[in-house]
């Protein structure tokens, strides 16, 4: 026997010995660092049990971070995920791009009608859904009961920015360094401007009009700013200028705000006695509005997709399904609970009495959900979609820049008008650049 | 009166010191003493020193949750690769540079350290569709490959000012005894400059350890080291202080235990020709 025919025999020997293992399929989920997802790792073990022929490989990453790695992945046509974790923002734009393969030919165990019409709006292109929503969330007020009765006020479940502002200066403490409102001062387009944004559509601005003219130079964001500026400088913590999310978080769970509005997701961290000092005196209340018709409320969903070009398209699929499934719900209620279902995907989910009762934030989660319309963010006509955010992919250098001129004016370093003039001026030019204007 | 007056400079000299060094350390104690706190004395205002209730429950969680011995494996392997590879690499080039200079070796030597004024994320894009057409992205190889030529232009500089430190005579001896290059390398000069290359390994090793850019971008999930293992715990929606803490300290023991014992080494290295 020759040295080449034993070579081939050894060859395919062991191409033979590789068969068994080759039928398995593994799949590269890039996944965010919060409860939620975690939970979902810990529980994968009930998807790999039901089909052991696919393996998980888990990315957990920051979310800042995840989100340009998973962009630069796509874009260059990397190949090394799966199924990505992306938000309302990406998934309108990348589905345009086809970058995502889209979510057809779901069972009908999967029930997709059930998923709130808001978010599955957010991410359908013409009726298909192009990614399927994880966990969604909206933004709500959420107040010191306490401090409030204290006041001798109560807080309206649909208040208007006078509400708040009185609110705010009624329970404002400083000597017990107690402030009545804290708010997002953090600059970036996730951060300040996904507030800032939110609420501006309360007030009757827009980021652009039906041409893709910028809006800065109106009323209407001269009052959004000036509301803003005034409240936090009054009734705000000091140095909110760089306070986002978590900073906020920990000022209002150790009893140091009367009101934060902020993110839905956040009534169960203030809510959990093992981390809140006040988690028994937290009311909630809808976003703010201005009597226009908007509430100042954002919709956001963290979503599973599939990248175009994936080895494993129908694997991949089984895993969404599966992940946002209602049995994935059941699941996580019956290992953990009611109260740590993943929130705001499911119309049935705020059907469910044990739901309801495992979570008092949850009915006010879904009246702020519905409140809000991604496809008819404002109260004038957009040609964009989104309502804290443009779904345009110049919108994050944009917004940050923005951002970065609004926080500059709550620090103090420039007026509100200065803001508004530079806002003005830098989304201009990039919307220039962009194309979309002249 | 001399002496108590150069005794009191000494210790005032040793309590500045003391006071420097303990600044520069405080960082790694909170992160260390924010580990074994629960989530709500981490971020407890104010803060909680020593008086807390110790628990190693954020320990257990980090190690349920993330496989850290795979991330350590690819540490160890990505950050002692790249060295010993920038190590056969740059010894030949620094003996070039300090023994037979040519006109323009400043020149060379200056625009090796010119590259690392580039920011690295002006390459990332090129750099990332090379490393999917070779088929390297999310591979200990192509990280090695990546370290070594980000980190050369330390090690050719740091060996070369060690090198420049050896009296050329000894190697001309050597030379005039019938030693060939390879034996003058291996056997003269390299012995002679063990102290500044055990600083320039160890200081290497440190630097490919905590590099994060390109170990997070050209990472996914078979190759990723400690950098990905830490940034996995970081969260912007969300409290999870102690346990980031946890994960950062059992990332940073390992090159922490080993700066500790070589103190000795990588200062004698670093110092070593900055006194004559």
């Amino acid at each position: 026997m020759t040295a080449s025919i034993r070579a081939l025999l050894g060859a395919t020997a062991l191409c033979a010995a590789g068969l068994p293992a080759a039928a398995e399929t593994t799949l590269t989920i890039a996944t965010v660092n919060n409860g939620d997802m975690i939970r979902m790792q810990g529980l994968a073990a009930d998807f790999t049990a039901k089909h052991p022929d696919i393996k998980l490989d888990w990315v957990t990453l920051e979310e800042n971070v995840l989100r340009q790695r998973v962009t630069q992945d796509i874009a260059t046509k990397g190949g090394q995920f799966d199924v990505m974790t992306i938000g309302t923002y990406e998934v309108p734009i990348w589905a345009r791009q086809d970058w995502l393969e889209p979510l057809t030919g779901l069972s009908d165990d999967y029930d997709a009608g059930d998923i709130l019409p808001a978010i599955a709006g957010g991410l359908s292109i013409d009726g298909t859904l192009y990614a399927a929503p994880f966990y969604g969330e909206s933004s709500m007020v959420m107040y010191r009961k306490d401090l409030m009765e204290a006041a001798g006020m109560q807080m309206p479940e649909a208040p208007t920015w006078d509400d708040i502002a009185k609110a705010a200066e009624a329970m404002t403490d400083k000597d017990a360094e107690i402030y009545g409102i804290c708010l997002r001062g953090k600059a970036g387009w996730g951060e300040n401007m996904a507030f800032l944004t939110a609420a501006a559509n309360s007030f009757g601005a827009r980021w652009f009009d039906m041409d893709w003219k910028p809006q800065f130079d109106g009323e209407a964001w001269k009052t959004t700013l000036t509301t803003y500026l005034d409240l936090m400088n009054n009734y705000g913590p000091p140095g909110a200028s760089s306070n986002g999310f978590n900073e906020n978080l920990a000022l209002f769970q150790s009893g140091k705000c009367g009101m934060w509005i902020d993110a839905t997701v956040a009534a169960s961290f203030v809510t959990n006695p093992n981390d809140s000092t006040v988690a028994d005196k937290v009311g909630f209340a809808l976003a703010p509005d201005a009597g226009l018709g908007k509430r100042g409320n954002w919709l956001w969903a963290w979503t599973l997709g599939i990248p175009a070009g994936t080895d494993a398209p129908e694997e991949a699929k089984t895993f969404i399904e599966w992940a946002t499934s209602k049995a994935y719900l059941e699941l996580v209620a019956e290992k953990e609970g009611w109260a740590n279902v993943p929130p705001g995907t499911r119309t049935s989910l705020y059907e469910n009495q044990a739901y309801l009762e495992a979570a008092p934030f949850a009915e006010m989660t879904l009246k702020s959900m519905e409140a809000a319309d991604p496809t008819n963010p404002a109260v004038d006509p957009v040609p964009y979609t989104g309502v804290q955010f443009v779904a345009i992919p110049e919108f994050q250098g944009i917004g940050t820049a923005v951002g970065q001129q609004f926080s500059a004016a709550l620090a103090g370093q420039v007026t509100a008008e200065q803001a508004l003039a530079n806002a003005q001026a830098l989304t201009e030019r990039e919307m220039k650049r962009g194309g979309y204007i002249k | 009166m001399a002496r108590a007056v150069k005794t009191q400079r000494k210790a005032l000299n040793t309590a500045i010191a003391w006071g420097v060094g303990l600044l520069i350390f405080f960082p790694i104690l909170w992160t260390i003493l924010t580990s074994f706190k629960t989530e709500a004395e981490a971020i407890a205002d104010p803060p909680v020193w020593f008086n807390f209730s110790w628990t190693l429950e954020n320990y257990f969680t980090v190690q349920e949750r993330s496989n850290y011995f795979r991330h350590f494996w690819n540490s160890v392997v990505i950050s002692v690769g790249s060295t010993l590879i920038g190590l056969i690499i740059a010894v030949p080039a620094a003996w070039a540079m300090a023994f037979v200079p040519g006109k323009r070796t400043k020149d060379v030597l200056m625009w090796m350290l010119s590259t690392k004024m580039l920011p690295p994320v002006g390459v990332l894009v090129p750099l990332y569709l090379i490393f999917r057409d070779l088929g390297l992205l999310d591979t200990r190889i192509g990280l090695v490959f990546v370290l070594t030529m980000i980190n050369l232009p330390i090690i050719i500089w740091m060996l070369y000012t060690y090198f420049r430190e050896i009296p050329s005579e000894i190697l001309e001896a050597a030379r005039m005894d019938g030693a060939g290059l390879r034996e003058e390398v291996l056997h003269v000069l390299m012995p002679m400059a063990v102290p500044g290359m055990a600083s320039t390994v160890l200081l290497n090793i440190i630097l490919a350890w905590n590099e994060a850019f390109w170990t997070l971008n050209l990472t996914a999930a078979k190759a990723a080291p400690l950098t990905a293992f830490i940034a996995s715990y970081s969260s912007p929606e969300g409290l999870f202080y102690a346990k980031l803490s946890a994960a950062s300290t059992m990332a940073i023991a390992p090159i922490l235990i080993m700066g500790w014992f070589s103190q000795k080494q990588l200062v004698r290295g670093l110092t070593f020709g900055a006194v004559k």
